[in-house]
């Protein structure tokens, strides 16, 4: 007797909405077991990641902040994706947008510059996280290059050239060398929306970048052509669409709102242009992109939930001195169930007995 | 069933908060990390301060902690959250940490904030920190007598003025012993990778180094000396284990007494915003034994650490020649001041490597 997994005939429209449910389930479950083993509460820790978190304004504030860059970068991959383009540099589109972003408000420090110093500074990041992202994008569609590659080594450009500003023509004159900047003038910073609180403009503009992803993927042509490029290139090659263009498109749109990311979280919750603004948002933003399966909706409730788990992860160490690591276990974990289960969707289990396969097949 | 399960999971809950009240009349101290408590490095000896701290007032106080804390946007938050646990001391043990710590020091005017390796404060937030300049310079003077090729290897974190100090410190040392001696530097751009200061190490060794030293945290560089038969400079903590027959000395971050001497004093109610920037003399760090060398070598080193700790011997005495060829001004009378070596941005004369960022 043996566990065979078989494709099934069609996808299973059940348990791909119930998929995400048995992950949580099955995680939950797991993180059970693994906290009774440290010797701690299972109801009070998963009381402190889910629920403590839930219960005030300011714990709410936070997941916003947090989920911010996430949801923004994910809506962007997403299109990506769903166009079968692989961008894993958002990082570097991050990155870079942050930079440029940083250009104005550092040559503007101390004038008496305007009210369109932040406006410009989001435009220009915007603007050059797409340009970033071009690079990738153009080398496929011209010379065949695996965007995978280029897009995740632009990642490291990026990183260094930031590191470089920061420590050489943009550092704070009175910061004792130390690799920052000088902290950024009011009108370029991103207004908060809660006085004493860190909720920021940016959380807007997210929900307002979801809004718009759902428009162009549910009501528009372009959305259409979108996904049925990834879904059925051939499909879509007889259709008249041109994957070549969606490539540079999507991968355009997507670095541009992680190059916005990036310029809002400097300009808003960070102050300055530092090394290590980011803790890896464009790499977990992939993650969340897939969790939210590729829809606006879906990536807008991921990015909420996944910073969930960090703010309660730190509660959590805070209140039940859990370490950290359980936290990247426990999204490990969440993870590693959501792709097991997802597999369900297009296969099942079966059990076979490999004598009866033998008779069936002298039959 | 379901119901009893109900009624379990309130009882947990209720029984949770009564015990987080009955704690709440002892004074709460937090901690910030940057690495995992496990570095066996900066980390490690923050929380072996920590330690001290709860077996010196455990009766007193309750400590909380959150480790591997990136020094970006998520700081200001953990810092926060500390805070509103009801922490009424927090010592944040990063320089990177020092805007975050300033914005939730600025907030929250009646919580006392220290923040390690920093510059800026405010009347509730005091910065505390070490003069390992002063551990280098003996470190610089033993390598240089013991290195047989006369290249010492120097694995750097980051370009800023503790570690360039570090560096001139090393080297003004190591030139007294062997006016020709030549350093190799690879900046890690990381405090703590073990996998790249391995690296880093391997790349020096290769270069011809036979005296390693770092300034980030993991043990990996003294194990890839000892591994190549090389000797090494621990760094923060004790690495002995790591090269028993590698490691010269190590300079020690002993946290423990600062962190009781300002419990006490939140405690008593005296806490005061400071800056304090202790030497040998105080108790911020001390030398690790020093091991593997002639005993003649230990002599010079055990006497360069009493004249430091005596104030006798200044290691950045002037004249000091910039790496350009000209005098540094001596702002300190007969050597550089405080502002200059906090401030330091240029490497001494005898190092042929270009300060990154100049």
């Amino acid at each position: 007797m043996q566990l065979v997994l078989e494709k099934r005939a069609e996808r299973s429209d059940t348990i791909a909405l119930v998929s995400p449910l048995i992950a949580i389930g099955l995680t939950i479950v797991t993180m059970v077991i693994l906290f009774a083993i440290l010797g701690k509460n299972p109801l009070l820790a998963l009381h402190a990641y889910f629920i403590a978190p839930l219960t005030d304004g300011y714990s709410l504030q936070e997941i916003a902040v947090k989920a911010t860059p996430l949801v923004m970068i994910a809506i962007g991959l997403s299109l990506c994706y769903l166009a079968n383009a692989w961008n894993i540099g958002a990082e570097g589109q991050f990155l870079i947008g942050a930079v440029a972003g940083s250009w104005i408000a550092v040559k503007t420090q101390g004038t008496d510059a305007g009210a369109w110093v932040l406006p410009a500074m989001l435009g220009l990041a915007a603007a050059s996280g797409a340009l970033y992202a071009l690079i990738p994008a153009i080398c496929k569609v011209k010379f065949g290059a695996s965007e995978i590659l280029t897009s995740l080594m632009l990642v490291y450009v990026a990183d260094l050239f930031l590191d470089y500003l920061v420590r050489g023509p943009w550092r704070d004159p009175h910061g004792f060398n130390f690799p920052t900047t000088a902290e950024f003038d009011p009108v370029a910073t991103v207004p908060l929306l809660i006085e004493g609180g860190r909720l920021h403009l940016g959380s807007i503009i997210a929900l307002l970048v979801v809004a718009a992803a759902a428009i162009l993927l549910g009501r528009t042509i372009k959305g259409f052509e979108i996904r049925v490029v990834g879904a059925a290139p051939r499909a879509a090659r007889f259709g008249g669409f041109n994957a070549n263009q969606l490539i540079i498109l999507t991968f355009a749109v997507s670095g541009a709102l992680a190059g916005l990311a990036g310029i809002i979280e400097v300009a808003g919750p960070v102050g300055h242009l530092q090394p290590g603004i980011s803790p890896g948002y464009g790499f977990t933003a992939i993650i969340v992109a897939f969790l939210g399966r590729l829809n606006p909706l879906g990536i807008l409730i991921a990015g909420l939930f996944l910073a969930l788990t960090f703010i309660g992860g730190e509660q959590a160490q805070i209140a039940m001195k859990i370490p950290l690591d359980v936290t990247k276990v426990f999204q490990g974990i969440l993870l590693f169930y959501v792709l097991a289960c997802d597999s369900l969707i297009l296969y099942r289990f079966r059990l076979e007995f490999p004598n009866r396969q033998v008779a069936r097949g002298a039959g | 069933m379901r119901k009893s399960l109900l009624a379990l999971a309130a009882g947990l809950l209720l029984a949770g908060s009564v015990s987080a009240a009955s704690a709440a009349d002892k004074l709460k101290v937090g901690f910030v990390y940057l690495g995992p408590i496990g570095d066996l490095g900066w980390t490690y000896q923050h929380d072996l301060g920590r330690q001290a701290l709860v077996k010196e007032l455990g009766d007193k106080i309750e400590t909380t902690y959150l480790e591997n804390v990136p020094e970006g946007p998520d700081a200001e938050r953990s810092i926060e959250q500390l805070v509103r646990a009801g922490n009424k001391l927090i010592f944040t043990t990063s320089f990177g940490y020092m805007d975050p710590t300033l914005k939730v020091a600025k907030k929250y005017p009646n919580v006392h904030f220290e923040h390690a390796t920093g510059y800026k404060r405010n009347p509730n937030m005091s910065t505390y920190s070490a003069k390992w300049y002063q551990g280098r310079y003996i470190q610089g003077l033993i390598a240089a007598k013991m290195s047989k090729s006369g290249v010492l290897g120097y694995i750097g974190s980051f370009p800023i003025p503790e570690v360039v100090s570090g560096i001139n410190a090393t080297i003004l040392a190591a030139q007294t012993i062997n006016p020709n001696i030549k350093v190799k530097i690879i900046w890690a751009n990381t405090w703590f990778d073990p996998g790249k200061e391995a690296d880093a190490a391997k790349a020096l060794i290769d270069q011809g180094a036979d005296v390693i030293m770092q300034h980030t945290d993991s043990p990996a560089p003294m194990q890839i000396a000892s591994e190549r038969g090389k000797l090494a400079f621990g760094q923060d903590s004790e690495m002995i284990k790591f090269g028993p027959k590698t490691q010269l000395t190590s300079i020690l971050d002993t946290w423990g007494p600062y962190y009781i001497e300002r419990v006490k004093a939140e405690l008593a109610g005296t806490w005061k915003s400071e800056d304090t920037w202790g030497g040998l003399d105080s108790h911020m760090f001390t030398m690790a034994p020093y091991t593997n060398m002639p005993d003649d070598v230990k002599k010079m080193a055990e006497d360069a650490q009493a004249a430091i700790t005596a104030g006798k011997l200044h290691p950045f005495k002037c004249p000091i020649v910039g790496q350009d060829g000209k005098p540094v001004e001596c702002k300190g009378g007969d050597h550089l001041d405080d502002g200059q070596i906090l401030g330091m941005n240029f490497y001494v004369k005898g190092i042929d490597d270009k300060l990154p960022g100049k």
